[in-house]
């Protein structure tokens, strides 16, 4: 099981051509993932390890049949348009890696989205994977191993050390799904530990926040309401990070006084979150429960 | 990118915004004149760093003689690290009450939101602390804009003469055009002062603009890069995410989430970093040896550690970084390697056959080169 993503998901390429499409295309269909054509206007008739491309979406849908999900590699500039061409398109899931896309431009497409009931992953995300079904995203995939626990998180190369650390205490896990490092995404934690509640194969849920805004907060008042739960271990990133200063991504940077390291932890530890004080302990915290 | 208070009500003056007269100086003969022309006058320091009242970068002046003896000691003065290069003298307002209005977006709804608040004049960080049934949020969707009604409920919240309504709406629609039309993640106006002629004008000004957007702006991408250090500004150039930190143990690492946990990890363990360098995605040979050999060279870097969790990344390029490094910048700093992904084992051997060690876990990477910063 897992959530959002299986080996059935019918996926597609915007920006399939580009360097970074194109290597990940390869890489995307070495593990499995059911990849039917990509997009790049211009291009059609080439074929990209063997996906034929077209220069429309509407073309896939055409001749194809419906699309579930699409993963986007189209640059900044030009990834607002591919989101909107996909969500116009019947896809349901629409995955943006690009990084460095416009404040503004997020916040019209990602409420758009929302409307129209599509569900965004990203901006600015290493995507999702479903452990030995399919991958939707540039992660290396050999450091996860399927298994019980569900990964949310706001970091890239973070979330891999985490399952690295999981892996090496015989843990494996059911989902992993990077929300993005930008200040707006498709989903939050809420949304995603509610799909994670609703997926049998999860057991537990390991959730890796960063400095910035109030989505661990928020999701702790959440959480602490709830009557029946799934467990969950938290790690926060940028404990040293100074206020005013923007840690690489977007997202992270304390500002108007909001989204501290301390205030994150007293919320998760007063939802009953155990917080890690490394990536290494949290193995040990999900063990304990 | 934060924009300068002269620059930020430069934009607000063209969008309606009632702002005080005011000139630039950059000498105390420019101040001087600006107060023969103003009578008393507010002499601010033009900085990007918060807090300058307090610090005393902002002094009054009631004579052109004063005016110039104010601008003379402000000129030059470093606040908070940065140097005073100009000041806004601006004629001095009687004012009858402050307010706070700002316009952001709020992540929890995805949504342009207004702050504002009848108690102006103070940080909205120290407010929401202590008043925060003070502060009133209104949620702007994006597709729609703003309403006429959100200005008259602020005037309401506020507890301004109805009288006026007008000037609240004016400001608060020209500040929504101004976070669109600059692409804009704040605008604030703290205070917004009622004059005691009863008009609102804005006293301070604040523009940040979205650093993804400033490609829409070529004036504004012209200016990146002001107010950084000498470091962050070469780490800029040579593409890296770069942040300057107070401890002396250099951090080199691939992606913010883990470039962080890495400076983390450092102070869990009793050290303390030096700064935050995300080196990004597929690093090779050249990237590594560039970072490698800025921090080596930085003055407050006394070691080093680098830890790279690639999964393309080949290990044996970022080993030859390393030590191409190491040779160019002709100092010897203590370094740990830390890293994961192809070929492990021939990066491994190359460092190793120069002295240095790898490590696979980040604890132990981490562990060590705390160690050696104590000396060890």
């Amino acid at each position: 099981m897992g959530i959002l993503l299986s080996r059935n998901t019918r996926v597609i390429v915007q920006g399939v051509t580009g360097k970074e499409g194109s290597f990940h295309t390869k890489l995307m269909l070495e593990y499995g993932t059911r990849i039917i054509a990509g997009t790049s206007p211009g291009k059609k008739g080439q074929t990209v390890h063997g996906v034929p491309v077209y220069n429309t979406v509407g073309e896939i849908v055409r001749d194809h049949g419906e699309v579930d999900a699409s993963i986007i590699f189209v640059p900044a500039k030009f990834a607002p348009d591919a989101v909107y061409e996909a969500i116009d398109n019947g896809v349901k899931l629409v995955v943006v890696i690009t990084e460095g896309i416009p404040l503004h431009d997020e916040l019209e497409f990602v409420n758009y989205a929302r409307r129209k009931g599509v569900i965004i992953v990203g901006p600015n995300t290493p995507g999702l994977i479903t452990p030995g079904e399919a991958k939707l995203g540039i992660m290396p995939s050999h450091v996860y191993v399927p298994g019980g626990v569900g990964i949310v998180s706001r970091s890239g190369t973070l979330t891999y050390e985490v399952a690295r650390e999981l892996v090496k205490h015989g843990l494996g896990v059911s989902t992993v799904i990077g929300l993005g490092g930008d200040p707006v995404t498709g989903l939050d934690f809420i949304e995603v530990y509610d799909m994670f509640s609703n997926d049998p194969l999860t057991k537990a849920v390991v959730l890796i926040g960063e400095i910035g805004g109030d989505a661990e907060e928020r999701f702790s008042k959440y959480y602490a309401s709830l009557r029946v739960k799934k467990p969950v271990v938290a790690y926060i990133a940028g404990r040293t990070a100074p206020p005013g200063k923007r840690m690489g991504h977007a997202g992270a940077i304390i500002s108007m006084g909001i989204g501290d390291y301390p205030s994150k932890r007293r919320a998760l530890e007063e939802a009953g979150i155990p917080v890690a004080e490394t990536p290494s302990q949290i193995p040990l915290l999900l063990g304990i429960r | 990118m934060k924009l300068y208070e002269y620059e930020s009500k430069d934009i607000a003056r063209k969008y309606g915004v009632q702002i005080p007269r005011g000139v630039l100086a950059t000498s105390p003969e420019e101040a001087l004149r600006a107060a023969e022309e103003f009578g008393a006058v507010v002499l601010k320091s033009q900085v990007l760093v918060g807090g300058r009242g307090l610090a005393g970068g902002i002094l009054k002046a009631e004579s052109p003689a004063e005016a110039y003896e104010k601008a003379k000691e402000l000129l030059g003065k470093m606040i908070k690290g940065e140097r005073v290069e100009k000041l806004l003298v601006e004629e001095k307002i009687c004012v009858a009450r402050e307010y706070y209005v700002s316009i952001t977006v709020d992540r929890a709804t995805r949504q342009i939101t207004y702050l504002v608040s009848s108690m102006g004049g103070v940080e909205i960080e120290e407010l929401a602390r202590k008043h925060p049934e003070k502060i009133k949020r209104m949620s702007v969707d994006p597709s729609i804009g703003y309403l006429g009604y959100m200005g008259r409920e602020a005037t309401v919240f506020m507890e301004l003469p109805w009288s006026l309504s007008n000037q609240v709406d004016h400001v608060l629609s020209a500040m929504y055009r101004m976070m669109i039309d600059y692409d804009a993640e704040l605008v604030e106006f703290n205070p917004l002062a009622l004059t005691c002629d009863n008009k609102l004008i804005a006293l301070d000004a604040k523009i940040i603009v979205d650093d993804n957007s400033l490609f829409k702006h070529p004036e504004l991408q012209a200016l990146y890069g002001r107010g950084l250090t000498l470091y962050e500004r070469k780490a800029k150039e040579l593409g890296f995410n770069y942040v300057e930190l107070d401890g002396d143990i250099g951090v080199i690492s691939n992606g913010a989430g883990l470039t962080m946990a890495t400076m983390d990890a450092i102070l869990y363990y009793g050290g303390r970093p030096a700064n935050f360098l995300d080196i990004g995605g597929g690093a090779g040979r050249e990237r590594v040896k560039e970072a490698v050999n800025l921090l080596l060279t930085h003055p407050k870097v006394k070691t080093l550690l680098v830890n790279i969790f690639g999964g393309i990344t080949r290990c044996d390029e970022v080993a030859h970084g390393v030590l191409e490094a190491l040779a160019e910048a002709g100092v010897s700093k203590p370094v740990v390697v830390r890293m994961l992904g192809t070929n492990e084992e021939e990066g491994r051997r190359i460092l190793s056959e120069k002295g240095i060690t790898v490590y696979s876990e980040m604890d132990e990477a981490v562990r060590k080169i705390v160690e050696y910063s104590r000396g060890g």
